[in-house]
């Protein structure tokens, strides 16, 4: 199951498609033996039957980002079956010219090492910062009528795109959080250890909350613009920090906070967590006519909203950072109209930003074709297609 | 397979930090290989180590003299002590060269999720050497992970009542970082820039 693609030659990627992957190997990486590609910005289009490893190169692509990937998996579910630890090497094409990102499972210390151009990154910030990955998978398809917790990461995960310190705060959160719990737990806490980490998290949560508000502010501005063939999205933070940065200044805001927790160390204490917190926040979605609450959509209509934020943080990105975020998009194009695809298709032409797309059957792209890379892809092994 | 001695080094050398089996594996046949330059000096050094390295009683520094010779140094101004995490920020700031203070080695951070409260770092030792050695200024030279930071507020705290002014280093220290990784120029600045925590 070796997968060897000799690439077209290298095509310099012109500033204007700073942002894009212009290159990847995989070294056993779940389904992969091996792996060579090499792509321009142009959209990417995998298609092959289930189980062909379409996912599993989309999530070898999230994992030159910050966090655990577009699956969330464990380490040692990334590495290939028949032994070995996973390594990913990937060219990006960032602003200030192309960079070396590698990832590889260490087995010295069975952590998840990254790396650029060869020096280990001692921040996810430093890496957020060099490319940024946005994504839309099947396992994402309920986010919009279920509990929150599926919209925070996905708010997070737009957020980071844009702060590239967000990842760590989150972190940092919740760190103190986890600390916080296990000492309320403990016989005769230490009331001045339990300010000092209640403390840390109200200036994360103050962070978090002040990053998701600017990003959901730039978002809304590029809804208003519309994106031709889509829904109009709006978009609203719920959560009792971002709504206090509404009304007093950030120092107010922390201080509020850690006295709020403060006040609840008992109830916590029993229900475990904490009362307070950007972790109890949640990102609402409505169909800007008529404002419409998207879980009130039909499935077609929210996968076409949540399409429709994932462009207008494309835009966002672009203004802000100068360079593109990479989209992946699994098993999307077959959940559309014809007409919202081409919609979709056109939009990401125009743009310029690469999309990787994924889908069973190679006719779903066919308006794609001439405008993309095409692959078919089976059993870990990749064709160039036509 | 490999003799019982040779099994066992190689598993003495897996327990240290950064060696995993295969490292061991290596260093242990690289010695193996050139016993009287590499393996012979590294007994006798570790023996020596083991026989006369120890805590500072004072300040938690590693050393062959107790108090340490930077706690024995009369040039060096005892009111003005900085806390750090582990002896190697304290070798870091060393480098930077331009602190002529004292030290105090905390050997960690506090730590719910691991056990390490206020006694395990021993800050009462802290809190009464600063009562007693009549200390001017403590600066908080702990990194910005989330138990660096907690710590460096406790510690704060703690010793306001005491009358001491507290301060930390200033800009340039990055989160998520930690002393021992920060370069000179930055340390140095940092040490320059510290500010008197609120
Ligand atoms: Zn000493």
């Amino acid at each position: 199951m070796t997968a060897r693609l000799v690439p077209e030659p290298a095509t310099p990627v012109a500033g204007e498609a700073a942002g894009a992957v212009s290159r990847l190997e995989l070294a056993a990486f779940r389904n992969y033996r091996r792996l060579e590609l090499a792509v321009t910005a142009r959209p990417v289009v995998l298609f092959g039957p289930n189980g062909a490893g379409k996912t599993n190169l989309l999530e070898a692509l999230s994992l030159l980002t910050p966090g655990r990937g577009l699956r969330r998996a464990r380490l040692a579910e990334l590495d290939h079956r028949g032994g070995g630890r996973f390594r990913l090497r990937a060219r990006v094409e960032t602003v200030d010219g192309p960079r070396e990102v590698e990832s590889w499972h260490d087995p010295e210390n069975g952590r998840r090492v990254l790396a650029v151009d060869g020096a280990a990154c001692r921040s996810s910030a430093e890496l957020a910062r060099l490319c940024a990955m946005v994504w839309l998978t099947p396992a994402m398809d309920r986010i919009l009528v279920e509990g929150p917790a599926g919209r925070r990461r996905f708010l997070d995960r737009l957020t980071l795109a844009l702060y590239p310190d967000h990842a760590a705060r989150v972190t940092a959160f919740e760190r103190a959080m986890r600390e916080r719990a296990h000492l309320l737990r403990s016989r005769r806490p230490d009331p001045v250890w339990l300010d000092a980490l209640e403390r840390r998290m109200a200036q994360a949560a103050v962070a978090i909350a002040a990053a998701r508000r600017d990003l959901v502010a730039g978002l809304e501005a590029e809804l208003a613009r519309g994106v031709e063939g889509f829904p109009s999205a709006r978009l609203a933070l719920a959560g009792e920090v971002e709504e206090a940065l509404g009304r007093m200044s950030a120092l107010e805001v922390e201080q509020w906070l850690a006295g709020r927790l403060a006040e609840s160390r008992t109830a916590d204490a029993e229900g475990g967590g904490a009362a307070h917190g950007t972790h109890r926040s949640d990102l609402l979605v409505f169909l800007r006519a008529g404002e419409v609450p998207a879980a009130a959509c039909s499935t077609g209509q929210q996968k076409a909203l949540l399409l429709a934020v994932l462009l207008a943080e494309t835009r966002l990105r672009r203004a802000r950072a100068g360079d593109w975020p990479v989209l992946l998009l699994d098993e999307v194009a077959a959940h559309l109209d014809a007409e919202r695809r081409r919609a979709l298709f056109e939009a990401l032409v125009a743009m310029g930003a690469q999309c990787w797309l994924t889908g069973t059957d190679a006719e779903l792209f066919r308006p794609l074709f001439g405008r993309a890379a095409v692959f078919h892809l089976n059993e870990a092994t990749l064709r160039e297609h036509g | 397979m490999a003799a019982a001695e040779i099994d066992r080094l190689i598993r003495l050398l897996a327990r240290l930090p950064g060696l995993g089996p295969r490292s061991a594996q290596r260093a242990a046949l690289a010695m193996l290989r050139r016993p009287e330059v590499l393996m012979t000096p590294l007994a006798q050094a570790l023996l020596e180590c083991a026989s006369r390295i120890g805590r500072c009683r004072v300040c938690g520094n590693l050393d062959s003299r107790d108090p340490c010779t930077i706690c024995s140094d009369e040039g060096r101004d005892a009111a003005l002590v900085c806390v750090v995490e582990e002896v190697e920020d304290l070798w870091a700031m060393e480098r930077a060269s331009s602190f002529r203070g004292r030290y105090h080695v905390l050997g960690g951070t506090l730590s719910a999720l691991e056990e390490v409260g206020p006694d395990e770092l021993g800050i009462g030792r802290l809190l009464a050497r600063v009562a007693e050695d009549a200390v001017r200024e403590v600066i908080l030279g702990l990194g910005a992970t989330v138990e660096g930071q907690t710590t460096a507020h406790y510690l704060a705290e703690r010793l306001r009542p005491l009358g001491v002014t507290v301060t930390r280093l200033g800009q340039g220290v990055p989160i998520g970082g930690e002393l021992n990784y920060l370069d000179e120029g930055t340390l140095d600045a940092a040490l320059r820039a510290r500010r008197p925590v609120g």
